[in-house]
């Protein structure tokens, strides 16, 4: 059963919110489960929060670069908090649109 | 005298000197460019090597004979930039003070940075992205039987995006053409969550690769490469096995940004995606790959963003405001093999369309569409890059700034 905050709102076809103002921390915790992550720890708010602040500056979702670069943590860290694909994952969850290249 | 400084004689380098050579009093004016290799690589070149359509000595020229006599040429290595100071200091310890610098130093693979990549390095692990790996590649291919063949691309940026899939494009073509298609496996593996992630060209490219029967492994990111097992490994512990391995290494900026200071983590210097002025130094201007503004690395981007750079200089000289304004415009054609190509046109904000370019409805070029005369404009292209480009001279009908011009908007293909 879906959970009740996520039916209001929209998601494309591969999971990305269509309406990034509708984001909220409640929303995020809902995202990441249906990601395959029951809980999000501090160390997973603090990537979340990163990636939402690069998201605003730079209008686009930060590489996993700009995230190991950014909060000081190894690539295999990141997998470990964010499994198979974090860019995407974290994309997801903090309400950001997915990593694109130029085609 | 006043001293202009360039760092580089690659595309973005050369053509800026030869602009600087006309617009700058040489009275008043010293024009100085620096490059640590005397010959000048056609790179778009680089990909028709492994296939036999190009050898390394079609693709390439002396760099002092595509630069203006007035300037002056110094063949060294860069060992460090002092921007704060206006100095920089060459290999052998001669010091160039400068009034203006434009860095066109470039972006570079860097194939240490993946454990294991050298381990079969231009044995059965290859680049194409340099002549000698590209050569390597194409000896390699002459007796090859079959097998896996697995391209990676590490990380992105990359310089050239499209270069993977036309690579794969082209091999698909090359199997068939040597009656082996049927013993190769062909296999992308890339970090992007697809081949193709804007959606107008998802939706208008997508078939493609499966026509051509290459299986995409998206989000695959490169942890080491193990040539024992002949396995490459991602972070999250997926192993895509390989009897070739062409590999997109890291890329990264020239070595001495990182030296001096002056780059990201991946050696990309902060410049203003606009003005192509650096964040930090007002005197200091990137042109091409060696900055970090947000749309491709690529030669028809280093062109599009020559007029502004130019302008911007001038202005900044003048004290006046700088005014010229890049969009992030690039054209890039795609090959697809079998004497066809794809041409694409975008910039920061719209990506690639349809429709025909340059001009609306006779073209001659399809955009997002393969065709034969999209395929003869790539290889005709390599007679513009050396003497009409390179020179800073204009394409006609082709603007800096680009064009909605023969394009179909995103609505009308939606509904279509």
């Amino acid at each position: 059963m879906v959970a009740p905050a996520l039916t209001a709102v929209k998601f494309d076809t591969e999971g990305f919110m269509i309406d990034k103002s509708q984001w909220t921390r409640e929303l995020a915790v809902e995202i990441a489960r249906q990601e395959g992550i029951e809980t999000l720890t501090d160390e997973h708010w603090r990537i979340i929060d990163f990636c939402r602040k690069t998201g605003e500056q730079t209008g686009k979702s930060p590489t996993l670069r700009n995230i190991t670069d950014g909060i000081g943590i190894s690539t295999k860290e990141l997998f470990s908090l964010f499994p198979k694909g974090p860019a995407k994952k974290v994309a997801k969850i903090a309400g950001l649109g997915k990593p694109e290249g130029c085609v | 005298m006043k001293t202009f400084l360039i760092l580089g004689a690659g595309t973005g380098g050369t053509m800026v000197a030869n602009k600087m050579a006309d617009a700058l009093d040489p009275q008043e004016w010293r024009i100085i460019i620096v490059d640590k290799d005397q010959m000048h690589y056609y790179q778009p070149g680089f990909l028709f090597i492994p296939f036999g359509i190009y050898r390394p000595e079609d693709i390439v020229k002396p760099k002092r004979n595509l630069l203006p006599k007035r300037v002056e040429v110094i063949f060294d290595d860069i060992e460090l930039i002092e921007p704060d100071k206006n100095k920089v200091t060459l290999l052998d310890k001669k010091t160039i003070n400068y009034d203006y610098l434009v860095i066109a130093t470039g972006s570079y693979i860097y194939p240490d940075e993946t454990p294991g990549l050298r381990d079969g390095w231009h044995k059965n692990i290859f680049d194409f992205y340099t002549p000698a790996g590209a050569a390597k590649l194409y000896q390699f291919l002459e007796t090859w039987q079959g097998g896996r063949f697995v391209l990676n691309v590490t990380e992105m940026p990359i310089k050239c995006p499209v270069a993977p899939l036309e690579f794969m494009m082209l091999a698909d073509w090359f199997f068939q053409m040597r009656g082996i298609r049927n013993k190769v496996e062909l296999v992308y593996a890339t970090p992007l969550p697809g081949a193709f992630t804007k959606p107008v060209c998802s939706t208008m490219l997508a078939g493609v690769l499966k026509t051509k029967n290459i299986t995409v492994h998206p989000e695959f990111n490169i942890m080491e490469v193990d040539n024992n097992k002949q396995v490459i490994r991602s972070y999250d512990e997926t192993e895509v096995p390989y009897d070739v391995l062409v590999s997109i290494p890291l890329n990264k900026g020239a070595e001495v940004i990182k030296h001096s200071g002056m780059g990201d983590s991946l050696n990309f210097i902060p410049t203003n995606k606009t003005t192509l002025q650096s964040e930090k130094w007002q005197n200091v201007f990137i042109i091409g790959d060696a900055g970090n503004v947000p749309t491709s690395k690529a030669g028809s981007v280093v062109h599009f963003m020559l007029d502004i750079l130019v302008e911007n200089i001038l202005s900044h000289m003048k004290g006046q405001e700088m005014r010229a304004a890049f969009d992030g415009h690039a054209n890039c054609y795609i090959e697809t093999g079998f004497n066809k190509a794809v041409l694409i046109d975008f910039n920061y904000e719209i990506e690639p369309l349809p429709g025909t370019f340059p001009l609306p409805g006779v073209g001659p070029f399809t955009l997002l569409g393969e065709s034969v005369v999209n395929h003869w404009g790539k290889l005709a292209f390599k007679w513009i890059y050396w003497n009409i480009l390179l020179k800073g001279l204009d394409i006609p009908t082709v603007h800096s700034h680009m064009s909605m011009s023969g394009k179909k908007p995103v609505p009308a293909i939606i509904n279509s």
